[in-house]
Order: structure tokens, then C-alpha cells, then sequence
């Protein structure tokens, strides 16, 4: 009991070490706002790629609709910072914005969640992909948000710390959920629908908390890009951009968050190492995918975790001694 | 004695073939009921209608005297019938211990928002599942193995798994379907001990699909016959044994041969 008391104590002083860390290094002249930029987009990737996940790895659906939840939790951030409040205080206002963008992609995570109580496999990937360009053909004929233009000026409110902290957030999160009766279910569903249904799992109510944290989190991510970049349009959120997270997803590991850490940081730093290549780096991305699909179908980490990122337990001792009185109560 | 469940004018068909057609029969609290018949009698699709996988095409299921007919399987699997599957269909990629606690999460009340930010009540019901379904498989000696995955346990292993994933929901009825499936004649009887302590232990009510004859003459209280989805015979293991109709389904009609 201790010990894990112990060990709960000891990850949330590392944790906030980082965060005081992130929050810090930008001032200190340490990295310079190139190295800033690739650090941020590492937290916000990792968040896109643990969110969807959750979907194609640990539920086992193919869902190429990221971009679009994404896409929706952007555009809603941003209507806030720069529509409608922009001259609130940031500290106040940034928070909010992003919770709200999620909120937004949560929201259209509900009919996606909805109608993939009866639809499956490539059907669903369909649906998901129908999905993104409903999204994306809707922002580009709404006038307000500036059509297929996009959105200029928005603030540049995410930093190092905020990437860090909701980073933290949906990992946390999604390990809780993963690692609950409901991630299994979930995770049931993915191995053998009608068993689990015969097991007494609610598949609709796992889909639907599936798909609804994945959309949640997305539309976080899609807060914090709008507002690292500065400038949002319907294309940056296409289906290229939903296949750079699936790139990462199936690199790192399938229904993993070490792997989903391990995919985002992998993809975004190889992608920028490879600049100099010039066109070339097109070539080594895909041909590592490649080898990594014959060698090594799940990704790297598939369907295996670091312990330090999976809940502690202290029942063993516990559940020796019930053993004992119980096998007491058999003699006597 | 009572009925724990019932079936009244069962129908099920797909598309012109009827598979199981009005099917009325009744299983009594506390009984092992076998239901035999050749291949394509319409014994599992009895099992599936039962457990909700299929809806009825007319008739009633009554559970503890509530019709069931309709509900979603989940729905049914919590009010207490649990099953198993004829070709095993455990969680192979998951380890033993999850393939149990799935089961067991039905019986744990926490709310989706409770285990996303991980309430107290979210962890200790993480807690209850795992000491409860670690206690269920040390009884089943299968504690050594929590950790291993599913699928790489031996086959006469996966199928005790199975029993012990549906002891694990607390269930009223359980249904069995060919538990006994690929085994040799001494494993067979080996499981029909098994079932038979089983069934006294959870204080279980017990339909057995199987044609391994000799565990189900064992076991079975009554048993019941289908042929073409129709009951053909129904009685104790002697009657049903010695029933021209039911030797007749088997064997087929005498001088039919050349």
C-alpha cells in the first residue's frame, strides 16, 4: 500500500519537475524558438497520435477522421481568441479556448461514436473518412471563418509549458481509461465483438466513450496547432494530415502509450532531421514504414507499455492472504 | 420446482430455412439440461438466441419469468446467462487475468467520466476486479498463468478459461456449447467430473450442448432432442436413450440404405 502511495509520489514530483522545466527553459536563451517550435510539436503530435490510438489500436477500427476532430477543435479555438474575445487576458482565455475546442471535436465524436454501433472495419474507415470531408467542405463555404483562406492573426498563446501540461493531460487520461473497465471493453471489442458482448460488455457505451475522449483530445491538439502556427486554413487538415498521425500511430505502436509517445517524437524529429534531403525525405519515411509492416506489424511498442506508464497496483500482498484464510477455512 | 427459464413458440428463421421453429421448452432452477441432436439441429442457434446474438422471429424468452427477447446481449449476460462457444472465443491478444476481469467489470458501477479522471471509486473498483478474478482463477488453478497471454494457453486450458470468463459475470444459467469438442473419451470424462463440481460449487443451473453421449448421459438431469429445429424428444437420459424418433434422427430410418 505504501509502496504505491510511494511510487504515485515520486512520478508527480517528475512530472512537475517538467513542467516547471517547460515552463522555464524558453526564458533561460537555452533553446532557441526553432528548437521550441519542434519540442511543441512533439507534445502536440504525441496528443494526436495517444487520441487516436485509442481507436485504431486499442479498439482495432481503422479511423482516418483524426484531422477532421482536429480540424473542428482549431477552428473553435480559434473563432474564440481571435473572433470573439481577443481582447481577453490570455492566461484566462487560452485555457478555456482549448478546453472548448475540445469540447467542440468531443461533441462530433457522438454521431462518428454513434454509428459505429453497427458498422465495422473498412465500412467504418469510410464513414470516418466521409467524416473529414464533410468537415473540411463545411469550412470552406462558411464566409465567418474566412473560407478556404482560413483564419489570419491568431495569437501565439501555446508554449513550451501548455504543450507540456495537456500533453501530461491526455496521456493521463487515456492510461486511466485504458486501464479501466472500460478500456478493456473496449480493447474486448477489439478482439472478439460478440464475446464481449456475451461477457456483459456494453459495446455501445465503450465505443461511444471511446470515440468521444479520441475526438476530445484531437480537438485539444487542433487548439494548441491553431495557436502555435498562427494561421489555420481547411487544407492543413486533409487527409494528409490525418495519415502523418496514423504514420505515427502504427510507427510507435499499436494500442500502446509508450508507443504513441515514442511514434510522435520518432516522426516529428526524423521529419525535421531530414530537411536538408530536399525531396528525398519523402522516401524515407514511407520506406521505414515499409520495413517496419514485414518485420514488425503492431510498431515498434506494439501492444506492450513501459511500467512506469501503466497504474500501480499494491494487491499482491492482499490477495495472498485471502488465499491463505481461505484455503484454512477448507481444512477445517 | 420453478422455471429460470422458458422459451414459448421460439422461432428463428433465415431467410426460407427455419432453424429452430416454435420451440417451446422450459429449464427448471438448479438442473444440467442437455440438448442434443445431429449437426444442424439448431442447437447453437438456440444458444444464440437465448444469450440475444440473434433476435427471435416470433416467440417469447421468459428469464426469471421477464421476457428477454430483444435485449441487447449485454443487457442479458448481466441479468445472469453466460456462455460459452463452441469453437473457443476468448480475448487471445489479452492476458488471462483481463479475459476474466472483462467479464467481471459488468458488476463494478463506475461512471465513464469517474474512470477518466480516475475518482477513489474508479480505483477501488480496479482493485475488486483484480483481487476477484485472481481468487476465481487460483480455484480454477489457473493463477500461475494470469500473466499469459490467452492465446498461447494449452487448448484444454483456453477451454477451462472460457468456463471460468463466464463463471466470472455470477451467473444464474450457463450454457455450455460442446465444452467437450475436440477432447479424447478419458478428458471428457475428466470435464464431466469438472462440470458436475462446477455446478454444485456456483450453485449453478447448467444447458449443456454436447455429443460426446456418454458425458451427457452422465450429466444431464433431462435432456432434451432437436432435429431440423423442431423438438423431436424430451425426458431423463433412459427414456431419451431408448426413443425410436430420437435413434431414428441419428441413424436414419431402417432399409432406407440399398
Amino acid at each position: 500500500m505504501m509502496d504505491g502511495f510511494k511510487k504515485h509520489l515520486i512520478q508527480l514530483s517528475i512530472l512537475l519537475l517538467g513542467l516547471v522545466v517547460a515552463a522555464v527553459l524558453p526564458a533561460t536563451g537555452l533553446v532557441n524558438d526553432y528548437l521550441q517550435f519542434v519540442l511543441i510539436s512533439v507534445a502536440i503530435n504525441a496528443i494526436l497520435c495517444v487520441s487516436l490510438n485509442l481507436v485504431n489500436g486499442w479498439m482495432g477500427e481503422f479511423s482516418v477522421g483524426h484531422a477532421g476532430f482536429m480540424a473542428l477543435g482549431a477552428y473553435a479555438s480559434a473563432i474564440l481568441t481571435v473572433k470573439l474575445f481577443p481582447t481577453a487576458p490570455a492566461e484566462l482565455l487560452f485555457p478555456s479556448a482549448v478546453l472548448i475546442g475540445g469540447c467542440t471535436a468531443g461533441l462530433a465524436g457522438i454521431p462518428v461514436g454513434i454509428l459505429s454501433f453497427k458498422t465495422r472495419g473498412d465500412y467504418l474507415a469510410i464513414i470516418t473518412l466521409a467524416f473529414l470531408m464533410i468537415v473540411k467542405s463545411g469550412l470552406e463555404n462558411i464566409p465567418y471563418t474566412g473560407g478556404p483562406r482560413g483564419l489570419l492573426g491568431i495569437p501565439r498563446l501555446t508554449t513550451l509549458a501548455w504543450a507540456y501540461f495537456w500533453c501530461v493531460v491526455a496521456f493521463w487520461v487515456i492510461r486511466n481509461l485504458v486501464y479501466s473497465k472500460y478500456g478493456r471493453g473496449i480493447a474486448a471489442i477489439r478482439e472478439d465483438e460478440i464475446a464481449a458482448e456475451a461477457m456483459g460488455v456494453n459495446t455501445r457505451t465503450a465505443k461511444l466513450v471511446a470515440f468521444v475522449t479520441s475526438s476530445f483530445f484531437a480537438g485539444v491538439a487542433g487548439a494548441l496547432f491553431a495557436h502555435q502556427l498562427q494561421f489555420i486554413n481547411p487544407s492543413s487538415f486533409d487527409i494528409l494530415k490525418s495519415t502523418e498521425i496514423l504514420v505515427m500511430v502504427y510507427l510507435g505502436g499499436v494500442a500502446s502509450l509508450g508507443g504513441s509517445l515514442l511514434g510522435a517524437g520518432v516522426v516529428t524529429i526524423l521529419t525535421q532531421c531530414l530537411q536538408p534531403l530536399g525531396t528525398w525525405r519523402m522516401v524515407v519515411l514511407p520506406a521505414i514504414l515499409v520495413v517496419l509492416m514485414l518485420y514488425r506489424p503492431s510498431g515498434i511498442m506494439g501492444y506492450r507499455d513501459w511500467a512506469w506508464l501503466k497504474p500501480f497496483f499494491p494487491l499482491t500482498p492482499r490477495s495472498n492472504e485471502k488465499k491463505e484464510t481461505e484455503t484454512g477455512e477448507d481444512l477445517q | 420446482m420453478s422455471a429460470l427459464l422458458e422459451t414459448r413458440h421460439l422461432t428463428r428463421q433465415f431467410g426460407g430455412l427455419c432453424a429452430i421453429g416454435d420451440l417451446s421448452l422450459s429449464v427448471n432452477r438448479g438442473e444440467i439440461l442437455g440438448v442434443i441432436g445431429p449437426n444442424g439441429a439448431g442447437k447453437t442457434t438456440l444458444f444464440n438466441l437465448l444469450t440475444g446474438i440473434y433476435p427471435p422471429s416470433s416467440g417469447e424468452i421468459l428469464f426469471e419469468g421477464r421476457p428477454i427477447a430483444g435485449l441487447h446481449p449485454s443487457e442479458i449476460a448481466r441479468r445472469g446467462v453466460a456462455r460459452t462457444f463452441q469453437n473457443i472465443r476468448l480475448f487471445r491478444q489479452l492476458t488471462v487475468i483481463e479475459n476474466v476481469r472483462i467479464a467481471y467489470d459488468s458488476r463494478l458501477s463506475c461512471s465513464p467520466l469517474g474512470v477518466l479522471l480516475r475518482t477513489p471509486h474508479a480505483g477501488f473498483s480496479e482493485r475488486e476486479s483484480v483481487e476477484a478474478s485472481m481468487e476465481l482463477l487460483d480455484l480454477f488453478e489457473l493463477g500461475s498463468l494470469a500473466q499469459n497471454r490467452a492465446g498461447d494457453l494449452s487448448y484444454g486450458a483456453q477451454r477451462r478459461l472460457e468456463i471460468v470468463r463466464a463463471l466470472a459475470l455470477d451467473p444464474k444459467l450457463l450454457l455450455l456449447d460442446e465444452p467437450a469438442a475436440g477432447m479424447n473419451p478419458s478428458e471428457a470424462m475428466q470435464l464431466t467430473d469438472f462440470l458436475r463440481w462446477v455446478h454444485g460449487k456456483f450453485l449453478l443451473t447448467i444447458v449443456l450442448i454436447e455429443h460426446h453421449m456418454q458425458m451427457v448421459m452422465a450429466l444431464s438431469d433431462r435432456i432434451e432432442v432437436l432435429d431440423f429445429g423442431v423438438r423431436i424428444a424430451g425426458g431423463n437420459p433412459d427414456e431419451v436413450k431408448g426413443n425410436p424418433r430420437v435413434i431414428e434422427a441419428y441413424l436414419g430410418t431402417e432399409g432406407e440404405l440399398p
